[in-house]
Parts: structure tokens; sequence; C-alpha cells
């Protein structure tokens, strides 16, 4: 379900992506198990689903979002919408999975919570539901959008917890893009902070990114790409950031750079549901494994390589520089440095040539530099996919639950309550029926609760260890 | 008599390939190393106990297999029947498709309840196709959700089903420093569930066997492939046909039964521990001899010593003397580094294993107080060689081999218990914190009673 406008782009550029992706695995062209994840095969002629939807060569493929849910596209202004409908992946989509609206938002979560919620409730229940119905066993909903605006932000967490009332054993994924240093949207504390009582209540797990971190690493290619440096030649298909091969047309927009490492993050995180693998890392067990409490359901992602040299004669990165990396400040999504703050959980999704010995030997390495819970001291989660990304022979996509997003609920905090302080702009959302004064207290006390609960946590880190006595049996 | 397998989850139908791959293999090959109507026998008496005869002439592999999801039932499936040696029956599986999460809970309580039917159905069919019935063997690894938790289900089920068969339980111990981060939960879980419906555990642990591909095998990049062909292997050393001392002219037709009678003396002792010797790369055996002498003084020390393979063995643990005549139940003057043992099993496989002298396994010093060293120690053997190993020997061990790595397992799920770190994920599915304390309570138990041999 993508709703708002950083949403459908990013969503956009995780279509684009996914089928490069299946294009080069799947070369005969055959709808196959792997497809089917994502896509429903239609026959154009009938309209329906074709008959051998397995053997049945790719007529035309309608896309759904992960593990069998067709996409659902959310905006209250049309421009972005109608470019994805416009473009090179207007086949993929149906527009019967559209809900649009004409004036937007303004940048306020009440107009989309409230007011657009209230308005489109029924037509979102409607679509879902025949969405769902073209699954076969529906696994989890994944919502894309950003905490900042209006739309995203508030009608995305309205959906949210529509997706909870009716679908309660789906699990709920949530990529959200937090709003950055320099955001030019005035009220965007205000609109994240009354999201982020939404995702604490409602979200099974969130990925949090920052545009900032996204940046830096833009940056960071392109100074390598550009560096001259001799045998520096970089496959264009293999970087993070690049959306080539795919059928977007070569002219690429400000934030397609950007949005493509969300897209690569969310096509890695899927990689083992999709394809095979020796040890097999499905969507419910990274929820199980990563969320000890169910608050604590906030993980920073990181994702290596990002990108690899085509130039033969430069040996390739090692193997273990490649976990190294997964560990380092410059390539977490958001501004964080998980090295230096406590660990409660982590998983690490290798894909490629790689087998369990590598995985072992690399845990093995980095464990002593990092910190986990008293708990939890091997607490690690670890998938194998045989398929390596496009334009690589391996990757790593690293999750990890840990303290180091409390700064960013600090920061978030902070800005909030200096227009809070002020009652700056506050008029705009109480006029909007349904909101009051308690919508704000209540969602800042949410956050600083959640910031308490890490807090507590950051306490027990350099802590002695005392091991709870174990129940003693009568001989 | 035959077996009929039961592969449950991604990692017990891995190596439920790798079994049945060895199995044809060592069976399909001319190194048997002995005569002709020997030969012979063996193969007849495997394939029964393994496979059942197609039109086609492909033996199919006696087994049920069992998964939440379908990639890995899909794989396997396929990669026997391009084998064209053995297959898989086209509808002995059964598979969803959203899996088990890791969540023992979801495996146990969901799964295990909406599907049982449908796979005893399964069961009941590939048993049926047995003209007589030997038992069960399960294949699951403890850290996952299907394997775990719908296998400790599944196994309560077989019990119920079959009253009277014997059922072993394959289970895979995950590495320590984990793959999955509940392993610990789930393990406490499944070995409490199946202590009670099961016959005997046959453990495996994916640390030692990595350290014989390591060590051994001298494998760089290990996979898990590398790592399944050393339990079948190993595997497969104890279920392929052997003489015993009850059955010397022909091959023994119960491999379970026996294998219970010898090993599980008492109800609250199910753990079996497994070694094999030698291990080595395929090339590497053309320019090795053994002496049986030798392969049995070191199988000797490994038990004693609990060494978990050939290399790196403590020679300094010795048995303790038994000095006073009144037997105690107590090992008070016991060094605490000796693996004592309940029963042992010896299996020996290859050229003049009729011949071997195996004395020092007799010594009453190994063994608790409570069994005579005479129905303690049982050995199998054949003059047909097993799996291009001109001669090799396998332990199969009822001893204090699994204590400290169930100790481990406890504590470490203990630790995380106190701070209630994922119970929620559980008591969503119906397993409360009361379910928990039961499982601990129980293995608990059988900790003290393997410490106290």
């Amino acid at each position: 379900v993508i709703v708002g406008q950083c949403g459908n782009q990013v969503g956009c550029r995780f279509w684009d992506l996914a089928l490069r992706e299946h294009a080069a695995v799947n070369k005969k062209g055959i709808y196959d198990e792997a497809l089917s994840s994502f896509f429903r095969n239609i026959d154009t002629r009938s309209g329906g689903d074709g008959p051998d939807i397995y053997k049945g060569k790719i007529r035309s493929l309608k896309a759904r979002f992960f593990q069998s849910i067709k996409a659902l596209l959310i905006d209250m202004e049309e421009g972005v919408v109608n470019e994805i409908l416009q473009g090179p992946l207007r086949d993929v989509f149906d527009s019967k999975q559209l809900i649009t609206d004409v004036s937007g938002s303004g940048n306020n979560w009440a107009v989309g919570h409230k007011l657009y919620g209230c308005q489109y409730r029924e037509n979102i229940v409607e679509k879902l539901r025949k969405t769902a119905e073209h699954c076969d066993c529906l696994q989890c909903f994944f919502i894309i959008h950003s905490m900042g605006g209006g739309t995203g932000s508030g009608l995305g967490t309205f959906v949210l917890n529509l997706l909870e009332e009716e679908f309660p054993e789906v699990y709920r994924f949530v990529t959200s893009v937090y709003p950055s240093g320099e955001d030019d949207v005035i009220t965007s504390p205000y609109n994240s902070v009354l999201a982020m009582k939404e995702l604490n209540e409602h979200a099974d797990c969130v990925l949090p990114i920052e545009n900032e971190s996204l940046f830096d690493i833009v940056n960071k290619i392109h100074q390598m790409t550009n560096s001259g440096k001799l045998g520096a030649t970089v496959k264009q298909s293999s970087l993070v950031t690049s959306g080539a091969g795919g059928a977007k047309a070569a002219q690429e927009k400000p934030f397609d750079a950007m949005n493509n490492i969300v897209a690569n993050l969310l096509l890695n995180l899927t990689s083992s549901a999709r394809f095979e693998g020796s040890l097999n890392m499905d969507l419910n067990e990274i929820s199980m494994n990563l969320v000890p409490f169910p608050r604590l359901h906030y993980l920073v992602s990181s994702l290596t390589p990002l990108y690899t040299l085509a130039d033969v004669n430069v040996p390739s990165r090692r193997l273990d520089q490649m976990f190294s990396d997964a560990f380092s400040r410059d390539h977490q999504l958001i501004q964080a440095d998980p090295k230096h703050s406590l660990y409660l959980a982590c998983a690490l999704l290798v894909r490629g040539n790689v087998q369990v010995s590598d995985l072992r030997r690399n845990i093995e390495r980095l464990k002593p530099s990092l910190h986990f819970v008293s708990w939890n001291q091997e607490g690690w989660k670890t998938g194998l996919c045989s398929v390596p990304p496009v334009g690589h022979s391996h990757s790593l996509l690293a999750l990890a639950n840990n303290t180091c997003v409390k700064p960013t609920f600090i920061e978030l905090k902070d800005k909030f309550m200096k227009l809070y302080k002020k009652k700056a702009h506050l008029h705009h959302y109480l006029h909007i029926e349904g909101m009051e004064q308690s919508c704000f207290s209540e969602a800042i006390s949410s956050l600083s609760d959640l910031i308490e609960e890490y807090s507590e946590l950051d306490a027990t880190k350099d802590g002695p260890r005392t091991d709870p006595p174990r129940l003693k049996i009568a001989v | 008599m035959s077996i009929v397998t039961v592969q449950l989850g991604q990692c017990g139908n891995q190596i439920g390939h790798e079994v049945f791959n060895a199995i044809c293999g060592d069976i399909r090959g001319t190194h048997g190393l002995c005569s002709k109507k020997e030969n012979e026998s063996y193969h007849d008496t495997c394939k029964e106990r393994f496979f059942s005869e197609e039109d086609s002439g492909v033996p199919v592999a006696r087994a049920v297999l069992v998964d939440m999801e379908p990639k890995v039932i899909s794989q396997t499936l396929s990669l026997a029947a391009r084998s064209g040696y053995w297959k898989y029956d086209d509808r002995s599986h059964f598979c969803q498709k959203q899996g088990s999460g890791n969540n023992w809970a979801n495996g146990y309580s969901v799964h295990g309840p909406r599907h049982k039917e449908v796979i005893m159905n399964l069961v009941q069919k590939e048993a049926e196709k047995c003209d007589r019935l030997g038992g069960f063997f399960t294949i699951m690894s403890m850290a996952g959700g299907t394997g775990s938790g719908l296998g400790a289900f599944v196994t309560q089920g077989l019990r119920d089903a079959f009253p009277t068969s014997f059922i072993l339980n394959h289970v895979i111990w995950p590495y320590g420093t984990g793959e999955v981060i509940v392993q610990n939960y789930n393990s406490v879980l499944t070995l409490s569930h199946l202590y009670r419906s099961s016959d005997a555990l046959l453990v495996h642990e994916n640390d030692v066997v990595h350290k014989i591909c390591a060590q051994l095998m001298n494998i760089k990049q290990i996979s898990f492939r590398d790592v399944n062909q050393v339990i079948a292997h190993q595997l497969g050393s104890v279920f392929q046909p052997t003489y015993t001392a009850e059955s010397a002219l022909h091959y023994s037709r119960n491999p379970l039964g026996d294998l219970m009678e010898t090993l599980v003396p008492h109800p609250e002792f199910k753990m079996l521990g497994l070694r094999n010797i030698p291990q080595m790369p395929e090339n590497s055996l053309a320019y090795s001899a053994f002496s049986w002498p030798g392969l049995i003084k070191h199988l000797r020390q490994m038990l004693i010593a609990n060494a978990k393979m050939e290399e790196g063995i403590d020679w300094q643990v010795k048995p303790p003397r038994l000095g006073c005549s009144i037997p105690s139940s107590h090992s008070t003057n016991r060094p605490l580094h000796f693996n004592t043992s309940i029963a042992n099993l010896v299996i020996l496989r290859g050229k003049d294993a009729h011949s071997i002298d195996l004395g020092s396994f007799q010594d009453p010093s190994l063994y608790t107080s409570w069994l005579k060293p005479r129905d303690a120690f049982n050995v199998w053997k054949t003059p047909r060689a097993f799996n291009k190993y001109e001669k090799s020997a396998a332990l199969v061990s009822n001893s204090q081999f699994l204590l400290k790595p169930l100790d481990n397992v406890v504590g470490k799920a203990w630790n995380m218990f106190a701070s209630k770190a994922y119970i929620h994920q559980y008591t969503k599915y119906g397993i409360e914190e009361e379910d928990f304390l039961d499982s601990f309570t129980a293995l608990e138990q059988v900790i003290s009673t393997y410490t106290t041999l």
C-alpha cells in the first residue's frame, strides 16, 4: 500500500527494480512461484487470471505488493499517480488499484488522517478486500510512506489502523521516511509525532529511513564513480542507487537515486521469501526474531555492497569487507551508529554465493566489537538466499533492533516541543473535525514512553551481568 | 521391517534428502568389498528397510515430507527425481504457503491441529505400504518453527496413532552463536515435548559437524549441503543393515527396536549421541589404511573424553578406578570431565569386522553402576564396507555426551525467559508462561538425572 507522494515515488522504483530482478532470473519468461509473490498473471483477453497461472507464459503482469497483494496506490493529489500511469510502468498497474483526490493534504496530518480517512474509508476497505481476494495466502502488508507530510503521514497511518482492524492476522511492515534536518515542511514535526503514535500501536515492524542517510550514500557512490581512480569503473546496474536496466527512461529524477536505495532494501528483505536458499528467512520470521517486546519494533537497516567494480582486474571486494561495512555508520539508512549502542537483536540476510561458514566466520569476528543486551548475547538471526541481486555476486542486508534509534526520536520530540510550546500552527489541525488537543498530548506522551524504554535498556549496557538462578529440582 | 521417515521443515527435508542419497549411493556402489552373496543380502535388506518399489523400477523412498512453505519440498522432490536412482512418492508430501515464522507455538498450536489429519493420513499410507512396519524416524531441527513445533505435535500424533511402534527423533542442535534468535526457546519446548512421546532422541550438533567439515573433510567454504552430507553419512553408518548378537546368520530385521532395546533401558534417559570414525575427504580414502585396533582405541577415548571427533582427543582423561565393592549411585569419585555412560552401541563395517576385540568397551568403570556392562554394551557388525570406507566404526551412546549442550541451551533460554523477551510472540498462539515453566522443569529434571549418573 503506497500512500502520498514519497510513498508512490518509492513504490514506483520498487516495481521497476522488482521486474528487473525477476527478468534477470526468469529468462524464459514463464510465470513462476517467485513472481507470484508480487504479481498476478492476467490474461488480457479475458481480464481474469490466466488458466495455467504458473506454467503459462507471462502475458501481462499486474503488480501486487509483496507476498500476494496487489498494490493499492493512494494519493490525495493526482500529479504523482498520473505520472506513474503514463510512465513505462503503466501496464503493471490496474486503474482499480488507485485512490486519488485533487487538492492534497496541505502537509497536515489531521487532513490526511481524520478528513480523508473518514471520507475514503469504505473505498479503501473495498479495494483492499478485492486485492486480498486474489491472493492464495496473504502473509504481509507493506506500507510505504513518509512521516513529515500530510497524506503519507496522516492517511497512511489511517490505513495502517484499517489493516489491523480488517486483517488482524496479517503482518504490517511499514517503511517510513523520516524528515531530514533541513526539511522544508514547517509542520513536519507535528505530522511525524502524530504518525509515530500510530506506528507504535499498530505496526508490527517499522523500517525508519532518513533522507540524509540516503543522500550521503548517493554522494559516496557519486564520488566513487567519478573519482577517476584507475580500475574504479563501476558496473552501472550494480549501483544500489541505479534503475538501469529497468523500464524507466534514462533521465532520472532527483529523488530517484535515493528511492532506488529504499527499493533495493525492500527487494532484499523479500528475496528469501521469493527465491530459494539453504536457510530461508521469511517476513514473519523477521518479525518474530527482531521484536522482543511489542513496542520495540523499530529496525535500523543497512545494505552492502553499494556497488560492484566492473573492472575484472581489480579483485572483487572481499566478502568479509561486506560484513564489516554492514555495521559501519555510513551504510545505515538512518543517521545512527549501531556499533556504539546496544543491540537487542540483529538479522543478517545474505544473498548469492555465500555459505554458512562465511556467515559464521564473520559473526565470530564482529561479535566482540558489538554490544548485545544481557538476555540475548548471541542474538543473531541469519538467512541464506541463493539468488544475488542484479549486478552482484553477493549482497547483505542487516536489520538491527538497536537503541541507536533513540537520537532520531529525541530529535523529533525536541522539534515538536519547539513548535508546540508556542502553539504554532496548531489551529490548522484543531479545526479539523475529530482533532483535539489531546491527540497531541497523547502522541508526544507515546513518543516519550518509547524513548524512556530505550533509555532503560541503554542503562543496562555496561552494567554487571548476573544470570538469574536456575530452577532447582528435588533429587 | 521397514522404517518410515518423516521429514519436517527446511532442515528435516534437506537432511532427509541427503540421507536417502547416501543410502542409495552406498548400495549402488561396487565397493562393498565382500562376497556377492553378502552384498545381495545387504542390498535387499536395505531396500526393504528404506524403499518401496514402483512399476518403473526406480526405488521410492519410504518418506513423508512436511513443511509449512513450498520452496524446500519442491526443490527436494525435484533433486531426488533428477538423480535417476531413487525418488520420493509424488503424493507423499504436504506443504502450506506461509511458514511458521520460527515460532514454536505457531507450529505446535496452529499448524499442528489444523493439518493433523492430512499429515497423519500421509503417514498412514506410507505405513500401509510396508509389509512390516519397524517404526518411525523423524528428522527436524529444534531452532525453527515447523520442524520444532509442528514436529513435536506430529510426534505426539504418531505416538497416539501407533502406540506400539518405535519412534526415533533425529534432532539437529543449532549453532551456539545463533541461527535464530529464539532458538533456545524453541529448543526447550521441543525437547521437553519430544521426551514425552518419543522413544529416543538422536542428536547432531551443527557446531560439531561444522568442525568435522573444516578439520577432517578439509572443506574451505562450508555450505549447509556439506554439513548435511556428513550427517547423512553418520546416520547411514547406523541404519544400514548389520548382524547383531541375536541375529548372527541374517541381517537384523528390526533396527529401531534393536536400537531402543540396547540403548534405552530406562525412560528417563533418552538422549543419544553419535560418533563416527574415520571421516575424511573422499579423495584421501585411497591413500589411507586403518587398523581395527587403532580405530577402536580412538573411538573408546572419544567416548570417555567426550571428544566430538577423532582429532584433538584428550588422551589424559581416564576412567576412574573402581576400588570399593559397594556400588554407589552417586558419581562422587568420578572426575568431572569423564563421560559416564548408561549404554553404548558400537557398529563395525568392513573387512575382518568379525574378529575384533571390543573388551575395552566392556570395562565396568565406563558405565553407571546400575547396569552390568554385558547389558550396557552391544556390538553390531557386517563385513560389508560402508560408503567407500574400507573399515568404519560408529558409536551410538546414551551417556553424558549431551549434558553440557543441554545445560547451555536451558541456561540461555532461562536467561531470556527471566526478562520475558519474545514471550508475547508465543502467548499470541496459546503457549503461556506456564507452559514454558513446565518445559524448563522437565529439562532440568533430565539434566539432573544425567548429572548424577
